[in-house]
């Protein structure tokens, strides 16, 4: 290639002439786009040759070199960080529940209690208004953001949460390893020792029954955020059918000392169209989580604990074993558990979080419940394990492993995928999880322990090897590899009453909801331009709607995935999906013309864990023919997904949950709105 | 983490080889009662290291570039430390996507309405340092009609190596790594003081841009929590640094030498 220092005085020129000629035409207001629509860039961004327009340069010598070549034992990185000396030493808690309020309570009353409108008045002690409700990305939209449905279902159950660090948390009891901060929910009350608590505590709630959490950001300021977090914050419900105003979206944040109030009607989708006026008891959601969802900090704001369960119960899911679908009862019997891993900084002990890395975060601290690796104590019987990947980046495939043998094949049951029981159970030896995905799963731990002999220990163990924060690869480890992982260890104990219902004998949960014909059909390219994460080749953007769907109406939306080199756990916002299908598109829509980065991976879909393939639709493992709310898109993989949007109006965001991705930003906003005909194919 | 094989256990938990094969049967329960991980993750001896201190350490690398205007200047200490940033990778002879990039950049610039140079500085930094000359860069900046407070960078390859990849534009597939044009898209975008720090999408729009950098430099000074506000550690009235050669870029920039 060239030397500049030796170049050629008319080539120089011509490099000139063509940026000249570029400038001209970006100063006329030419976007990137508009130069491929005139076909002067491909897509690929190459500038097509048009006299002197453009001009050939040689290719970069710049030399690669490995990552390994430029970390090193000090930095926060996967291989470096410090063990408890010991592991399976500590419980792993269940989080506390967080304690309805009275509308009396001071919390509650403070500035005003909850209302149909934002409380913009300005709270004198911070400058800005009481209720960061009505702002938008920071900034007050007034009028705005007023509760829907808010006087038809009026409010039966009222929370309080205070958003607050937490500088004494333990991961584990081994006083070698220091005491972290965290930023976490805490339980309601105003008490400096009412602290952040990571897995933040559950909350309970019941169909029918509305509800409001108040949640307070009193987070410390930003240069006390140890490294990593933002004191700006946005909750989102995850999974549960709310409005914009209350679903936490991640261009309504809200500042230190201000508050926000979460309203929700509590009704199944289709409450006001279809179904009204309670919904449509087949679109019941059952295990939800909540996290801060702030955009471009959602990473490192979950990471540092801003995340936990909430549990909605009805009629039939009731939390009581001798009722309704008589499911192990909440709590004894109910846990949820939340997966994450995470880095210790070699140098301090204390987590740390890469605010640099945009491409997908690994750790090596494997926490369930916010211990690492923890043991549980259970009886001889049926248990329900909610179990959700908190992120930020890794990929699980979950197997029990008997220790002492274990190639053991130890089957169990799943009920529900995110949050959403199935039909009837499904026997399984395994599942997968992206991040944000949740299985309910049944263990029989009587079965279980006549299947491991004398000794009581069974371990639920992360098999799917993951080398980097894009993707998994294609190697599913034996059990008990070196390079696998125990997330738990189960120990089972005496026999105790057992009044759940057997998985075994085939009970039925809700049917799906029917699949009627898609007013349109809409694709969306999850892919990488410039190493900026786009879809259809578009940027995320909190001021652009990028398209507007028709309120009451059903949409099929083909998600895309061109590459075998990344994977993206998809989510989007207010009502859920079904996979009607999963295809290997054979990479057919890279945009990469001329260049190929194709790795060795090969696309090698989750093979549904023992569950088998659905014979009614193409490639979609069994424990996803459900409803869902993430769906993983795998290697080189068309997924095409059926959808209603029901009920609510206003701005919804679809993203990649990979929160690395998700911050840097692989995400649109689109909108639901009535009477409007929006009729783009590829928004 | 703990990855124990069975034989492994087996050994920290103080059982011999030979008896394997009679503990499995006898399936005793105290063989899993500690499980230790390894010795070497076991270095307890933490150091009271600051996390700005470890954040400068890793990823601020103070390098010694030299600006369009040939001066000698040092990234962390005369051009990130204790300022607001906007930092990105390009070279002048990009024929696909650092044009549009940089006129993104420029339209924020103006967008942001005479805080480049006060209180929120921009830096470009040339992935071709061997063959961007601090005059090659003179004329990128000039023919995109750069405004003052926004500094175009060069300097020694291992150099320039090394800051691109602890700002984490880097790529383990080694083709991916070697295109330019990979790590011209993202933007970073930082309060050094604050340990504030993200990225945003350069191809995304100039408004969307400009309102992402304007909410990062100024949200944490909002509101408070009994009475605790942020406070300003000063970082608006940093002005340019000090160079060497007894200049400082901003300033340079402030009175209008760039560009000529």
């Amino acid at each position: 290639m060239a030397h500049f220092s030796k170049r050629n005085r008319r080539k120089e020129r011509e490099v000139q002439q063509a940026l000249n000629n570029r400038l001209e035409l970006v100063k006329e207001g030419f976007t990137r786009r508009d130069l491929i629509k005139m076909g002067l860039m491909t897509g690929a961004g190459v500038l097509i040759p048009q006299g002197g327009l453009t001009h050939a340069y040689g290719q970069d010598p710049l030399a690669p070199l490995s990552s390994s070549s430029f970390y090193h034992g000090s930095s926060c990185d996967v291989g470096n960080s410090p063990l408890p000396a010991q592991v399976f030493v500590d419980p792993m808690p269940i989080p506390p529940e967080l304690p309805t309020r009275p509308l009396t309570d001071p919390g509650l009353q403070f500035g005003a209690p909850p209302q149909l409108f934002p409380f913009n008045t300005i709270n004198p002690a911070t400058g800005l208004p009481f209720e960061g409700r009505g702002q938008f990305n920071g900034v007050l939209r007034p009028g705005s953001d007023f509760f829907q449905f808010f006087n038809q279902y009026p409010t039966q159950q009222y929370f309080v949460q205070r958003i607050r660090a937490n500088p004494n948390f333990r991961i584990t009891s081994d006083t070698n390893i220091p005491a972290q901060t965290i930023w976490g929910f805490n339980l309601g009350g105003s008490a400096a020792s009412d602290v952040g608590t990571f897995p933040a505590p559950t909350i309970v709630t019941h169909y029918q029954q509305p509800w409001v959490v108040r949640r307070f950001n009193e987070l410390p300021p930003q240069s006390q955020n140890g490294g990593f977090g933002v004191p700006e914050m946005s909750t989102h419900l995850h999974n549960f059918h709310s409005a914009p105003e209350s679903d936490g979206g991640p261009c309504r944040w809200f500042f230190r000392g201000q508050y926000f109030d979460h309203y929700h009607t509590a009704q199944q989708a289709g409450f006001s169209f279809d179904f009204p006026p309670n919904g449509d008891i087949r679109e019941s959601l059952s295990t939800l989580w909540y996290h801060d969802h702030r955009i471009d900090h959602t990473a490192e704001n979950t990471y540092k604990g801003l995340e936990g369960f909430q549990l909605m119960f009805n009629q039939f899911d009731t939390g009581n074993e001798t009722t309704g679908f008589r499911l192990p009862s909440y709590p004894q019997f109910d846990i949820p558990i939340i997966l994450t891993d995470k880095l210790l900084d070699p140098s301090t002990g204390l987590i740390c979080f890469d605010t640099f890395n945009f491409k997908g975060l690994l750790g090596d601290v494997q926490l369930a419940n916010g211990i690492v690796q923890p043991f549980f104590n259970v009886n001889k019987r049926r248990y329900r394990f909610r179990v959700l990947n908190g992120g930020p980046s890794r990929f699980y495939e979950l197997f029990l492993t008997d220790p002492l043998s274990q190639s053991n094949h130890i089957p169990f049951w799943v009920i529900a995928d995110d949050g959403n029981l199935l039909p009837t159970p499904i026997q399984v030896t395994s599942f997968r999880l992206g991040v944000a995905e949740r299985y309910d799963i049944i263990i029989d731990f009587n079965q279980v322990k006549s299947l491991i002999g004398s000794h009581t220990k069974v371990r639920l163990e992360n098999r799917l090897e993951q080398d980097d924060g894009q993707g998994p690869t294609c190697n599913i480890f034996a059990g008990g590899d070196s390079k696998a992982t125990y997330c738990v260890e189960f120990r089972i104990g005496s026999a105790v009453t057992d009044n759940s219902v057997d998985p075994a004998t085939h009970p039925v949960f809700y049917q799906l909801p029917s699949i009627i014909t898609p007013r349109i059909t809409r694709t969306f390219v999850f892919d990488r331009d410039n190493g900026q994460w786009v879809i259809n080749n578009k940027f995320a953007d909190c001021n652009e709607l990028r398209f507007t769907v028709k309120l009451n109406s059903p949409e099929n939306w083909v998600i895309s995935n061109p590459r075998n080199d990344w994977q993206h756990p998809i989510h989007i916002h207010d009502e859920e999906h079904r996979i009607l299908s999963r295809v290997n598109n054979g990479g057919h829509h890279s945009s990469r013309s001329g260049t190929s980065y194709d790795s060795s991976r090969g696309d090698c879909p989750f093979g549904g864990g023992g569950g088998g393939i659905s014979t009614q639709f193409p490639n979609v493992p069994n424990v996803e023919v459900s409803r869902k709310d993430v769906t993983r898109l795998q290697f080189d993989e068309d997924d095409t997904l059926f959808f209603r949007f029901r009920d609510f109006v206003g701005d919804y965001p679809m993203h990649c949950h990979n929160t690395v991705h998700e911050d840097h930003a692989m995400m649109l906003l689109f909108q639901v709105q009535p009477n409007v005909i929006d009729n783009n194919q590829n928004p | 983490m703990k990855r124990m094989t069975r034989r492994k256990w087996l050994v920290a938990a103080g059982a011999t080889t030979a008896a394997v094969g009679a503990a499995t049967l006898a399936g005793t329960d105290s063989l899993f009662a500690q499980e230790a991980t390894p010795a070497s993750k076991h270095n307890y001896n933490f150091k009271n290291i600051s996390p700005r201190d470890l954040i400068q350490q890793r990823h601020l690398p103070n390098v010694e570039l030299i600006t369009q205007d040939n001066q000698k200047v040092h990234f962390y200490n005369d051009l990130v430390k204790d300022k607001r940033v906007v930092i990105q990778f390009m070279f002048a002879r990009c024929k696909d996507i650092c044009p549009i990039i940089t006129h993104h950049l420029a339209e924020v610039q103006r967008m942001l309405n005479g805080r480049v140079g006060r209180d929120i500085f921009f830096y470009s930094i040339t992935l071709s340092p061997e063959e961007d000359t601090p005059r090659d860069l003179k004329a990128f900046a000039k023919a995109h009609e750069i405004g003052p407070g926004w500094t175009f960078l060069t300097g020694k390859p291992d150099d320039i190596l090394l800051l691109r990849k602890s700002l984490g534009f880097f790529y383990n597939d080694p083709k991916e790594d070697a295109d330019r044009n990979n790590h011209s898209g993202m933007v970073v975008v930082g309060t050094e003081p604050l340990m504030r720090w993200t990225m945003c999408q350069g191809g995304a729009k100039p408004d969307w841009i400009a309102t992402v950098i304007r909410t990062e430099m100024d949200a944490p000074f909002q509101g408070s929590v009994n009475g605790i506000r942020q406070a300003d550690p000063a970082v608006h009235l940093k002005a340019a640094p000090q160079t060497p050669g007894g200049q400082t870029p901003g300033a340079m920039h402030r009175h209008g030498s760039m560009p000529e």
